[in-house]
């Protein structure tokens, strides 16, 4: 996102010379250097995206187990999803977990960023342990939660019976395994949302901070009237990231619950890569991923569109 | 917004006095109060994590489990390594990591800069699908992809974790930005010494792309290293396991055994945490620019 202004109108020479004569030739030999160029990659992102997403296409309309001849079944796919109470199940539960992700992402990226621009002894440190949960895979993330929130063994139990407080079940809870998966994800990627307003904040021009507090403007007020403002393109952003991300979990749910305890953790995407891998629905699967598709660029286009009125410039 | 600062300054001076006061009374900042118990609680999993794989099983299985092993034991890493596969997946996860970030950092930076620096035909529409592919989510791209590597023969090998990660249009448009950058007079140079196009890439372009190259290398470890759902996807075959793969097939295999668990969490994660912590710059500009986690 920071470089992606610059994209057109670039037109380029030819690196070297330039001879005058034999054009046609000499057309031929550049378009041959450059295809030699960016072949390679373009098969691969042509054979591994935009086949792969034509065919899906294609196999929203069909109904094909992957051996036998795909049927035609016209939109079949689509309004069977809108009428399959396991599919609208799993948007509930895609939905809870977007609303305790994304807001609590956010939030906690700005406080710690802001609690992170300071030069204060220790802060390599501090910085350091923030974002080092970042590197750890889905697959260990879901090993800890399991081991940490274990509602018999877990630390966390632990210390609620230190403090007096009741045990819970956590992961083998219904009401409360959606809120572990959101509590280790944003573990795992405070540290994103937060270098992201790192970045911004450094770029809040020092004068204006300097101003506000030679006008006597206490550190909470300087904040709000002249940091924030310049955060929002950043925070809108950050959003659309943030849902884009929400909306497609799936590896947390896989290694933690498996969509349990009484599928309450199924997600639209365990959802469809259950019809596709386990019952071989492959038309049916592709269908919710698509229809996956064009919600997630619903919320993008709105929450663009909703900036974009309020002359928030995020893109 | 500045009339409504300056109006009331005088009331703001005195409330901001004692506020001044208290903070120089602290002989050190008042944000080590929040950030020294926020930063203990990011660490906590890892310290756990660490904590139960030297410590004696029967510790674990109990309640409440001491904060601390008794004494430390490295049986869980001994189980791991002589009865499973363990190490076996860690080289085949190595194998996968370094052939794409190899594959990557070539085949990329060959196509960013073809699309920066040449002219010819087709290149600005095949620019647009390079750009549009980032839009695509991959759930929507499993099942065909599925039947394409299965015509291809490629499921169930170590191929099939490591085909996806030979190019992508995030390390594409990168490099591409990145050659735009910088400036042409090199190698214009380097074309009147004669150069051919692949010399003055290889000699004169390659060597000034250092930055960009680790960006690209840093976030095509952290998602080959750590990707889960597509090899659970295309591999049932255990010896072409990846080591993320292995991890989640013992949750339900050894569900019980926290020790190995943890050994083999352990072993899974220190590759990427000494990296971190190496190359910690480095890395959080990858954040930045991708916000891609595998």
């Amino acid at each position: 996102m920071v470089t992606s202004h610059e994209s057109t109108a670039v037109q380029q020479l030819p690196a070297g010379r330039k001879p005058a004569g034999s054009s046609r030739v000499r057309r031929l030999a550049d378009n041959l250097h450059g295809w030699a160029f960016i072949g390679p990659a373009m098969v691969i992102v042509v054979g591994l995206s935009i086949f792969p997403a034509i065919w899906s296409f294609v196999l929203s309309f069909q109904k094909w187990d992957g051996f036998s001849q795909p049927e035609f079944v016209g939109t079949d796919n689509y309004t069977r999803l809108l009428t399959d109470q396991a599919f609208w199940d799993a948007v509930r539960h895609t939905g809870l977990y977007t609303f305790l992700f994304v807001p609590a992402s956010v939030l906690a990226g700005l406080l710690l960023a802001v609690a992170l621009n300071r030069k204060i002894r220790g802060i390599g440190f501090y910085r350091t342990a923030i974002f080092v949960p970042f590197v750890t895979s889905a697959a260990s993330t879901g090993v800890l939660a399991t081991y940490l929130f274990s509602p018999q063994f877990g630390l966390v139990n632990d210390m609620l019976r230190r403090l007096g407080l009741p045990q819970q079940g956590w992961l083998e809870d219904p009401s409360q395994a959606m809120l572990v998966i959101a509590i280790m994800s944003l573990w795992g990627q405070a540290a994103f949302t937060t270098v992201i307003y790192l970045a911004a904040l450094q770029d809040v021009p020092h004068e204006l901070t300097e101003a506000a507090k030679i006008d006597g403007a206490s550190p909470w007020q300087t904040f709000w009237r002249i940091v924030w403002p310049h955060l929002t393109p950043v925070t809108v952003f950050v959003v659309v990231w943030q849902t884009i991300s929400a909306v497609q979990l799936f590896d947390l749910v896989y290694t933690t619950t498996r969509g349990g305890p009484l599928d309450s953790t199924k997600t639209i995407v365990y959802f469809l890569w259950d019809k596709a891998f386990h019952t071989l629905e492959f038309g049916y699967g592709s269908a919710a991923a698509y229809a996956l598709f064009v919600v997630t660029l619903g919320i993008t286009l709105g929450i663009v569109m909703y900036s974009r009125r309020k002359n928030l410039e995020a893109f | 917004m500045t009339t409504t600062l300056v109006e009331p300054a005088a009331e703001k001076q005195v409330v901001a006095a004692p506020a001044v006061r208290r903070r120089r009374r602290l002989p050190f900042s008042g944000w080590h109060f929040f950030l020294l118990p926020t930063a203990v609680l990011f660490l906590v999993p890892l310290v756990q994590m660490i904590l139960a794989s030297v410590s004696p099983a029967k510790e674990l299985a109990q309640f409440p489990r001491p904060l601390l092993p008794s004494h430390l034991t490295l049986a869980g890493f001994r189980t791991l390594f002589t009865t499973t596969p363990a190490l076996h997946w860690l080289l085949n996860s190595a194998i996968v990591a370094l052939s794409a970030i190899i594959a990557q950092c070539i085949l990329c930076s060959l196509a960013g800069y073809g699309f920066a620096r040449l002219k010819f035909k087709g290149r600005n529409v095949s620019f647009f699908f390079i750009i549009a592919t980032i839009m695509i989510p991959t759930q929507v791209l499993m099942v065909p992809t599925y039947m394409v590597f299965s015509r291809l023969g490629l499921l169930d090998g170590l191929g099939a974790a490591i085909v996806p990660w030979l190019a992508g249009a995030f390390g594409i448009f990168l490099m591409r930005q990145f050659f735009l950058s910088i400036p042409k007079e090199m190698e214009e140079a380097a074309a009147l010494d004669g150069c051919g196009r692949l010399q003055i890439f290889f000699r004169v372009v390659l060597p000034l792309a250092k930055p960009a190259l680790a960006t690209l290398a840093i976030f095509t470890l952290l998602g080959s290293w750590n990707d889960l759902v597509w090899p659970l996807i295309a591999i049932n075959n255990e010896s072409a396991f990846t080591i993320q793969l292995g991890i989640a097939n013992f949750q339900g295999t050894r569900r019980t055994q926290w020790e190995l668990l943890m050994a083999a969490n352990v072993v899974a994660t220190a590759p990427l945490i000494a990296f971190f912590l190496a190359a910690q710059r480095h890395f959080i500009a990858t954040m930045t620019l991708s916000g891609v986690k595998g």
